[in-house]
């Protein structure tokens, strides 16, 4: 009787550990992985459970692909989302130290800044670079890699076809009559802007519009600083004021330039603000962004 | 010795002032340049369309301006008050400079040399961070200037509390210290706020690209009144040349001058940065170029400085805008790259003269 009850107890316990290393196995077919990232390739052992973005962008993408709760500790600069851990880390003079004193098991920039990356590697730190890129699938990959990095691989390729979807969907939202028109992006009230070069920029060319600061990037650094002059002359169907929040501008303020109040924008009501970080990072929310253009795009 | 040095400041003083070619061949540069700062731009605009539209906005004068209506807002609503605001700006610094120079007998001074441009940077980079006011707000150049005259108030204090040796170089060092503090506070606000780095590096280069008619209107008081002030005490600039001692000997109040100088430069300064940001160069050139070409008096240094600094600047902000047309480069790098060459070609001429 008790060799019995034994003999079930025994089974019973191997069944266990055989359902355990079960589990095991299929975690362990998750990690380590290698993710290509521009710091080369990088090879995560295991789930990262305490991650630092000193990258505004990294830490949008680290939350809209579930990863969020992972993460422990995001920069003075990433201001999105509201619930992530704020620090008074930064990502343009990170201190190796103050970093290292988180204990990370990974660490995203978008910046090598003074050699970060090699310097918290040395500590056996695992770093990601994900650097600004200039296009929508440069974007895409960089949220699929920090997805494959923290161990949702499959969420994050969720949440990129669904913004694949909507870009889609608002893009062709525009009517083709409407694809034409001319666009000037302002960065500040001094009318920096941004080509086609640009990844901003490349969202206004997936809509057929046309940039009126390709024609002035005559040093092609892809951010040219545009005369007021010629900015009136071109004459732009839309403006889109990427300076809202730090020098708040807006339709009224763009209506108010000396010589503006005739450019074609103005009379027909295309001028429209859109939150500087949004418009600077290259991030999920770029989608709504696409979506304030296109609300100004389709008015006749 | 002591009666050498004061026949040597009333040769200063006797000297003459500018002659009646040198006055009309700057005033045909700064004409010159009004005229080319009013045609060259990315919106092509012929001589004779800008005269009969300038004609056509006076009253009595029946001429039909043959511009279109955005011609005409280019024309005067952007490129207009650039020109006007770049011949002010520069006017002031210029004058400033040269005063600078005479009240410090030191050929390197410049209108910052007292802490206005560290100032004015500390104002412009405070309301840029914790303002949120753009470049075309208007705490910008208010706070700008504020700071630029604290800045200096600070030196002359510190400068006169640096003991019983009220000289020129006392106030110096005191503008070296203050510049040095405030630098460091402005980059410690910059560093903070990283997400403005933009803003503040663009005001510090310095430009014209947001000039509007409210601008002028903004700074040509100051630079009215204290260029004038400047201009009237040039024959006092000729006598302090001579050394402290001298001119007190010869009946000057020598602090009492100095502090009216240093005033009436530094107002006008301020006022020109806040609407300008910082323009380097424009203030050491002029006078220089006045002093090799034309005379060492100041008599003929300070009036011919505006004309000229006028004149030069308009032209700068003329490459600033077509070199790299229709973009812009900072006017900051315009005067710097004209300047500093030029600035060693003075230097190596003044070893020569000696």
């Amino acid at each position: 009787m008790l060799h019995r009850s034994l003999i079930a107890v025994v089974a019973f316990v191997a069944v266990l550990a055989l359902a355990a290393s079960g589990g095991a196995a299929r975690h362990a077919a998750a990690f380590p992985v290698t993710i290509h990232a521009a710091n080369g390739d990088v090879v995560i052992q295991k789930r990262p459970t305490r991650v630092i973005s000193l990258s505004p962008t990294g830490t949008e993408d680290l939350f809209a692909v579930g990863a969020g709760s992972q993460v422990i500790a995001v920069d003075n600069d990433s201001d999105y989302p509201k619930n992530a851990p704020h620090t008074t880390l930064s990502g343009y003079t990170p201190n190796i130290e103050a970093i290292a004193g988180y204990k990370p098991d990974l660490v995203v920039v978008s910046n090598d800044i003074g050699g970060i990356v090699g310097a918290l590697q040395k500590l056996g730190i695992t770093v990601l670079l994900e650097p600004a890129v200039d296009n929508m699938a440069g974007a895409y990959d960089e949220m699929r890699q920090l997805g494959g990095a923290t161990g949702h691989a499959e969420q994050s390729t969720k949440v990129v076809g669904g913004l694949e979807r909507s870009l889609t969907k608002i893009l062709r939202s525009v009517p083709k009559a409407q694809r034409h028109l001319t666009v000037y992006h302002e960065l500040d009230p001094t009318y920096y802007s941004a080509t086609s070069a640009t990844f901003i920029g490349r969202i206004y060319k997936l809509f057929g519009f046309r940039n009126i600061a390709d024609a002035a990037d005559t040093t092609h650094s892809g951010y040219p600083q545009l005369s007021a002059e010629y900015i009136v002359a071109s004459n732009p169907d839309i403006v889109v004021l990427a300076d809202t929040v730090c020098c708040g501008q807006n339709a009224k303020t763009v209506a108010a330039r000396p010589g503006w109040g005739g450019i074609a924008a103005v009379k027909h009501g295309r001028v429209v603000g859109v939150d500087d970080s949004v418009a600077s990072r290259w991030g999920p929310r770029i989608v709504d962004f696409a979506r304030a253009i296109a609300a100004v795009a389709r008015k006749k | 010795m002591a009666v050498d040095s004061i026949r040597g400041a009333e040769a200063a003083v006797r000297a003459r002032g500018v002659s009646r070619p040198w006055r009309l061949l700057a005033g045909a540069f700064l004409a010159g340049s009004l005229l080319v700062g009013l045609g060259v731009g990315p919106v092509g605009i012929g001589a004779t369309g800008i005269v009969e539209s300038a004609l056509s906005h006076l009253p009595f004068v029946h001429v039909h301006s043959p511009l279109s209506a955005l011609e005409e807002a280019v024309l005067w609503q952007i490129r207009a008050p650039r020109v006007v605001l770049a011949a002010i700006v520069g006017g002031m610094l210029a004058i400033a400079g040269s005063a600078y120079q005479g009240v410090f007998r030191n050929p390197l001074a410049d209108p910052y040399l007292l802490g206005v441009a560290a100032g004015s940077g500390l104002g412009a980079t405070l309301a840029i961070a914790y303002g949120h006011v753009g470049r075309s707000g208007q705490l910008l150049p208010l706070a700008s200037f504020v700071g630029g005259l604290t800045a200096v108030a600070a030196t002359y204090v510190l400068g006169r509390s640096a003991g019983a040796v009220r000289t020129a170089s006392s106030l110096v060092l005191a503008g070296v210290t203050v510049t040095l503090f405030l630098t460091a506070i402005q980059t410690f606000v910059q560093q903070q706020h990283t997400n403005t780095l933009r803003d503040v590096y663009a005001w510090l280069l310095g430009g014209f690209s947001t000039a509007s008619w409210k601008q002028v209107a903004v700074a040509a008081p100051y630079v009215a009144v204290s260029s004038l002030a400047i201009v009237l005490h040039r024959r006092m600039l000729d006598v302090l040349s001579v050394g402290d001692e001298e001119a007190s000997s010869l009946g000057v109040d020598v602090p009492r001058l100095r502090l009216a100088l240093v005033v009436a430069a530094t107002a006008g300064t301020a006022a020109a940065v806040s609407v300008s940001g910082l323009i380097a160069f424009v203030g050491i050139i002029v006078p220089h170029t006045i002093r090799l070409l034309v005379s060492t008096s100041y008599r003929a240094v300070v009036p011919l400085s505006f004309v000229v600094g006028a004149g030069f600047l308009v032209l700068a902000d003329v490459l600033a805008r077509t070199i790299v047309s229709p973009a812009e480069l900072p006017i900051g790098v315009v005067t710097a790259f004209f300047g500093a060459p030029f600035f060693a070609v003075v230097l190596r001429s003044a070893r020569t003269m000696r």
